[in-house]
C-alpha cells in the first residue's frame, strides 16, 4: 500500500526549506485544512438544504425552488441572508444568557466533529488516537444545548421539546456507540483512517456493510434519531409542540439550530460512509485497474487521481445517504414518543449488544475475515 | 509542548469552530432591525397570553431514562478499550466481557420489569 499524497508533509517541508522554523511552518499549515473543512461543511449545508427542497418537491410532484438562480440553486443563500436580517426576538420571561448559549453549544461540537472525518489517506485534519470515540463524546454535548434552549425559553412547548430532544438523543446514543464498537473491534483501532484502511483492498466486497449488516441498520436508525430526522423528529413535532425547543427562536439563533441540524445530517452520513461503506475506497480496487491498464503503482499522476477520486467517493457516498434520509422523510410516518423510546431501549439496545458479542465471537473463530 | 500528539489540532479547530456562532450572531447584530415592542416579546403560546411559567416540576420519566442512560453509557466507555485490544486478548477477555454484559443485561431486564422504560 503506497502512502499516497501527503500535503501536510510537503507544505511544511517547503516552508522549512525557505528558512522558517518547524514550529512556525506547522502553525501556518494548521488553519488551512480547518478553514477548508469549515467552508466545506457550510457548503455541504447549502447543497443539502437545496436537495431537501428539490427532492421534497419532487416527492410531492411540485417544482420546488426555481427562480433563484439556475434550478433555484441560490435559494439556500437567500434563506441564509433572510435569517441574518431578521430581528432577534428574546421573550421577556426567558433567561437571556441561556437562551443565547443554547444554540451556540449545539453548533460548536457538531462542527468540531469534522476534525476526524477522513477524505483520504492523509486528507484529514488530524488523525487523533481517539478518532471515532471523539465523535461519540462530542455528540453527547449537543443535548445539553437543546435542554438549555428549551428551558431558557420559558415556554411549555419549548420545555417539552427540549426534554424530548434530550431523552431521544441519550436513548439513541447507546445503540450508536454499540454499533460503532463492533466496527472498532474489527479494525482494532479507533482511528477513522485505520477503520477505512481495514476495509480497503477488496473493493466493494471488503466494506464493513457485509460483515456488519445488523450494526449498519442500528447505526442508520440511531443516526437518524440523533439528527432528529423525519421518522424521529418528535422534539419538533409541529402538530403537538409547535416547533419544540425552537419555538421561541428567530433570526440567526434559529439559523444556528437549522445549520447544526443539517451539518449533523451530513456529518452522520460521512461517518456512515467511513464506518460501513469504505470511506474513500473505490468500489473496484484501484491498484487492480492500474495493473490492468499497465500503469505502475507509484506514478505521481495516479496518486493525484487516487486522492481526487477518494474525495469524490466519500462525498458521493455521503450524499447518497443524505438522499436516502430525505426520501425516508416523505415515505415513513412519524413514530410516537413511547414507540421511539421502546425502539431505542427494548430493540436497538439488546440487538446492539448481541451484535457486539456476535462480532467478538466471529472474530475469535475467523480471525482473518474479521480483522485478525 | 503537547503530551498527546494531534490534539493541538483539536484545540485549534475548537477555536475556529467557536468563530462560527460568534461571527453569525455578530453579523446579524449589525444588520438586523431592533424594534422593541412589548407585544412581540411575550411568550408564544398559540397566540394566547400564557398562564403561568414553564419553570415548574416536570415528569419524572425523563429522569428515569437519564438514570438508565448513565448505566449503559459508562458500560460502553468500559467496552471501548476492550474492543480495541480484543485481537491480542483472546478467549479469556471474551468470557470476561460476556460476564460483564450479562450483569448489565440483568440490570436492563430489572429496569424493564420495574417499568423504568415505560412511557405511559
Amino acid at each position: 500500500m503506497n502512502p499516497g499524497i501527503d500535503l501536510q508533509g510537503t507544505f511544511i517541508e517547503t516552508l522549512m526549506d525557505l528558512g522558517l522554523p518547524a514550529g512556525v511552518a506547522k502553525a501556518i499549515w494548521m488553519p488551512l485544512p480547518m478553514g477548508l473543512m469549515l467552508i466545506g461543511a457550510t457548503m455541504g449545508v447549502l447543497v443539502t438544504t437545496w436537495l431537501e427542497r428539490k427532492i421534497s418537491a419532487a416527492a410531492q410532484q411540485r417544482i420546488g425552488p426555481d427562480f433563484m438562480g439556475p434550478f433555484g440553486l441560490l435559494a439556500p443563500v437567500a434563506d441564509g441572508l433572510k435569517l441574518v436580517f431578521k430581528e432577534d426576538v428574546v421573550p421577556a420571561k426567558s433567561d437571556r444568557i441561556l437562551f443565547t448559549l443554547g444554540p451556540i453549544i449545539v453548533v460548536i461540537p457538531i462542527f468540531l466533529s469534522y476534525l476526524i472525518v477522513p477524505f483520504g489517506q492523509n486528507l484529514v485534519i488530524t488523525d487523533v488516537g481517539t478518532g471515532i470515540f471523539l465523535w461519540i463524546s462530542l455528540s453527547s454535548i449537543a443535548p445539553i444545548g437543546l435542554l438549555m434552549a428549551g428551558y431558557a425559553s420559558n415556554n411549555k412547548y419549548a420545555l417539552l421539546g427540549g426534554l424530548r430532544a434530550a431523552a431521544q438523543s441519550i436513548s439513541y446514543e447507546i445503540p450508536l456507540a454499540l454499533s460503532v464498537l463492533a466496527v472498532v473491534m474489527m479494525s482494532n483501532s479507533l482511528s477513522t483512517i485505520d477503520i477505512v484502511e481495514q476495509q480497503s483492498g477488496y473493493g466493494i466486497l471488503g466494506w464493513n456493510i457485509w460483515r456488519q449488516p445488523a450494526g449498519f441498520v442500528i447505526f442508520w436508525i440511531a443516526a437518524l434519531a440523533e439528527c432528529e430526522r423525519m421518522p424521529f423528529d418528535l422534539p419538533e413535532a409541529e402538530e403537538e409542540l409547535v416547533a419544540g425547543y425552537q419555538t421561541e427562536y428567530s433570526g440567526m439563533k434559529f439559523g444556528l439550530f437549522y445549520l447544526s441540524s443539517y451539518v449533523n445530517l451530513v456529518l452522520s452520513a460521512l461517518l456512515f460512509a467511513v464506518l460501513y461503506l469504505g470511506g474513500w475506497d473505490f468500489p473496484i480496487p484501484l491498484n487492480l485497474l492500474a495493473n490492468l491498464v499497465g500503469v505502475s503503482d507509484d506514478s505521481s499522476w495516479l496518486q493525484v487521481v487516487d486522492a481526487s477520486l477518494g474525495i469524490i467517493m466519500t462525498v458521493f457516498k455521503a450524499y447518497f445517504l443524505v438522499f436516502l434520509a430525505i426520501l425516508l422523510r416523505w415515505t415513513v410516518p412519524r413514530v410516537r414518543i413511547d414507540q421511539l423510546l421502546d425502539l431505542g431501549w427494548k430493540f436497538l439496545l439488546p440487538v446492539g449488544l448481541a451484535n457486539l458479542l456476535l462480532t467478538a465471537a466471529l472474530k475469535l473463530t475467523f480471525p482473518v475475515a474479521f480483522g485478525g | 509542548m503537547f503530551v498527546l500528539s494531534g490534539y493541538e489540532y483539536l484545540l485549534g479547530f475548537l477555536l475556529i469552530c467557536s468563530l462560527v456562532p460568534l461571527l453569525a450572531l455578530s453579523a446579524s447584530k449589525l444588520l438586523r432591525p431592533s424594534g422593541r415592542n412589548p407585544e412581540r416579546i411575550i411568550t408564544y403560546e398559540s397566540g394566547m397570553e400564557p398562564i403561568g411559567g414553564a419553570w415548574i416540576q416536570f415528569n419524572i420519566r425523563y429522569y428515569m431514562f437519564a438514570l438508565v442512560f448513565v448505566v449503559f453509557d459508562v458500560e460502553t466507555v468500559f467496552l471501548y478499550p476492550w474492543a480495541v485490544a480484543f485481537s491480542s486478548l483472546g478467549l479469556l477477555a471474551f468470557i470476561e466481557a460476556l460476564i460483564f454484559i450479562a450483569i448489565l443485561v440483568i440490570a436492563l431486564v430489572y429496569a424493564w420489569r420495574k417499568g423504568a422504560l415505560e412511557w405511559s
